[in-house]
């Protein structure tokens, strides 16, 4: 096996006095899917922002593509290049167009020119099922509309790695499917994702590896198979028998 | 629906809502109506009593006193309708150099109290919460009596080299007049200013093809800039030479001169109204969601990119209305001028009263001038807010 694109090694992070994470080990491979779970305030979110620096860890190591995350800006900025990230709330800009939204940053960032970072934009649009949108606001969009726009946004920079931190969370249900499915043929391509998510259906079917997390740490790991029939720490039966129940 | 019958019967009209709201709109402009003519017949038929109708001819009159600073012509034999725009002149230069430096020292502190430096947000705190606390007027007799007139007295001047000279009398500053190389440089200077805007405007359409909005205006800017020092030298001559000003007797002459009122009102003005105007700025960053800024960030963009792109384009939003409020303050507080000694509108007009008794038509004319600069300042900010609107659905 090749080298793991994203390693972490004993990753904590303190809020204050608050321990949020506490030593995070973990290994995605290319194309790997990994699915990270567990009850609120667990630090699921705050680990997966210290993967392209939203977040600042202040000990152990992130590599994220062969580049250290560290105080130096300009592997900031080379790892930020190769991570997309999608936001629970979209946060598309209000007072751009989706098209300008997602060629705001290829035009910028990548240097592209408009022709070619536009052509680039519609083939996105196409693949999350709404290129008659390109020229609306996001204010206009439907709350499913407005996530495939960020997922879009996030993908014409051409990452190679995308985060997801809890995607179909303020969605309302008869929208989480639309946005699912892009996730799914997203992943059947072969990105790399990791995904902060409850949708435990979306799990099974698509994550090669789930990390159960609690109080800043990762309780237990495994693939879907190991996880949902087979969980190990009495503490992952509890939480799967709460959000499984229904 | 047409018509006011249910099922259960017709309506009374004074159960009707639609009609109830036309007869509220017609008793309100019936008694608004009803109380202006009530005062204005009140006001005529009093004044009448008096023996002073209400006339505007006095405005042609001889005005009999001296203004201490006028843009124009004005002497002791001009009109009253003379003084009067010397006035609403001294009114314009005073808010309009005021707006321009108070939006500047405001947009500067209100950025600097969101700095992640702690010195650095701290003074700003400090400078918006003294100066927002202390009330203008006393703000302005501070300046006026502890700091501008009391600097020292002409023999004993505070030089700044040859440059600058300080004084209880005014504060005399070198400053550039035409030379030999003038009269051709004024041209060159015109054509390097329209090659400025040449660049400008063509940076700003490949802005437009290639979605990448370069600094335009600045690239005009240096263009300008460039190109006028470049004809410094290509002018036969020196363009410009500098005028020093020197003590001539009791007081000084050349350069120019500032006087101590006109600053002690527009330091007062500029000061106290960049600390309201900070504060403005700041709510408007902070009223964009902190997931804008993340956004932006995941993008790639790098700081500048990020308030450039996203967070400006959306404060500005926020901050235009308030702002416009603040521009109107300024304008109107200018009439404070008046405790420093600086000839304003208000000042002007009040001498007026004094000495022709005039009192109804000089508020008129003063109040119809402050309302007019107000109205042209709101419908020019509320042209530019139309042009930033969020489109929703």
């Amino acid at each position: 096996m090749s080298e793991p694109i994203i390693i972490c090694r004993d990753v904590h992070k303190w809020y204050g006095q608050f321990h949020a994470l506490r030593g995070i080990d973990m290994e995605v491979q290319k194309g790997e899917v990994v699915v990270i779970f567990g009850p609120s305030g667990s630090g699921k979110s705050t680990f997966i922002r210290c993967i392209n620096r939203l977040e600042e860890h202040q000990r152990g190591t992130i590599i994220v593509d062969g580049i250290e995350l560290s105080h130096d800006v300009r592997n900031i900025a080379a790892i930020r290049r190769e991570v997309g990230m999608v936001f629970q709330q979209f946060n598309l800009f209000p007072h751009l167009t989706v098209m300008q939204n997602i060629t705001l940053g290829p035009i910028y960032v990548r240097k592209w020119n408009k022709d070619k970072a536009e052509e680039i934009a519609m083939q996105l649009l196409e693949r999350v099922g709404i290129p008659e949108q390109a020229h609306k606001y996001p204010g206009q969009l439907s709350g499913g509309q407005q996530q495939r726009v960020a997922i879009a946004r996030a993908l014409a920079m051409q990452p190679k790695i995308m985060l997801f931190d809890e995607p179909t969370s303020a969605l309302d249900p008869e929208m989480i499917k639309e946005v699912l499915d892009v996730m799914e043929e997203l992943a059947e391509s072969g990105m790399t994702m990791m995904v902060v998510t409850h949708e435990m259906g979306f799990a099974r079917a698509v994550a090669d590896t789930m990390y159960f997390f609690d109080e800043g740490q990762v309780v237990e790991s495994g693939t879907p198979e190991q996880i949902f029939e087979h969980p190990q720490e009495d503490r992952t039966k509890l939480f799967l028998s709460q959000i499984l129940q229904h | 629906m047409t018509t006011n019958t249910s099922e259960h019967g017709a309506v009374p009209f004074w159960r009707d809502e639609r009609y109830i709201q036309i007869i509220a709109q017609v008793i309100v402009v019936a008694a608004l109506v009803a109380l202006f003519y009530w005062l204005i017949h009140n006001l005529l038929t009093g004044l009448a009593a008096l023996g002073i109708p209400l006339s505007f001819r006095f405005l042609g009159i001889e005005a009999q006193f001296d203004i201490g600073e006028t843009l124009i012509e004005y002497s002791r034999n001009s009109t009253y309708a003379q003084a009067i725009l010397v006035g609403l002149l001294n009114t314009i230069k005073v808010s309009f150099i005021g707006i321009i430096f108070a939006t500047i020292v405001g947009v500067i502190v209100g950025i600097a109290r969101l700095s992640r430096n702690w010195l650095v947000s701290r003074i700003a705190a400090v400078y918006v919460q003294v100066l927002r606390n202390i009330p203008l007027l006393v703000f302005l007799i501070f300046l006026s009596t502890t700091v501008f007139h009391k600097l020292p007295r002409v023999q004993q001047a505070l030089a700044l080299g040859k440059m600058a000279f300080l004084t209880n009398r005014g504060i005399y500053t070198v400053w550039p007049v035409p030379a030999e190389g003038w009269n051709v440089y004024k041209w060159l200077l015109l054509g390097s200013f329209v090659i400025g805007v040449l660049v400008a405007i063509y940076f700003y359409r490949q802005g437009l093809r290639t979605g990448r909005m370069p600094l335009y205006w600045l690239w005009g800017f240096l263009t300008f800039l460039a190109l006028s020092i470049i004809a410094w030298f290509v002018a036969p001559g020196a363009p410009l030479a500098l005028d020093y000003p020197y003590l001539a007797g009791r007081n000084f002459k050349g350069g120019q001169s500032l006087t101590p009122e006109f600053m002690a009102i527009l330091s007062g003005l500029v000061i106290y109204t960049s600390a309201f105007i900070a504060e403005v700025v700041r709510a408007g960053i902070q009223a964009v969601s902190k997931g804008q800024r993340e956004a932006a960030t995941a993008v790639g963009l790098t700081s500048f990119q990020t308030m450039r792109l996203v967070i400006f384009p959306q404060a500005m939003r926020v901050i235009i209305p308030p702002l416009t409020s603040q521009y109107l303050n300024l304008t109107k507080n200018s009439s404070l001028a008046i405790a420093v000694g600086y000839p304003d509108l208000f000042a002007v007009g009040s001498t007026i009263i004094n000495q022709s008794g005039r009192a109804v038509e000089v508020i008129l004319i003063t109040m119809a001038v402050y309302l007019t600069f107000s109205l042209l300042t709101s419908l020019f900010m509320n042209w530019y807010n139309r042009h930033t609107r969020l489109v929703e659905r």
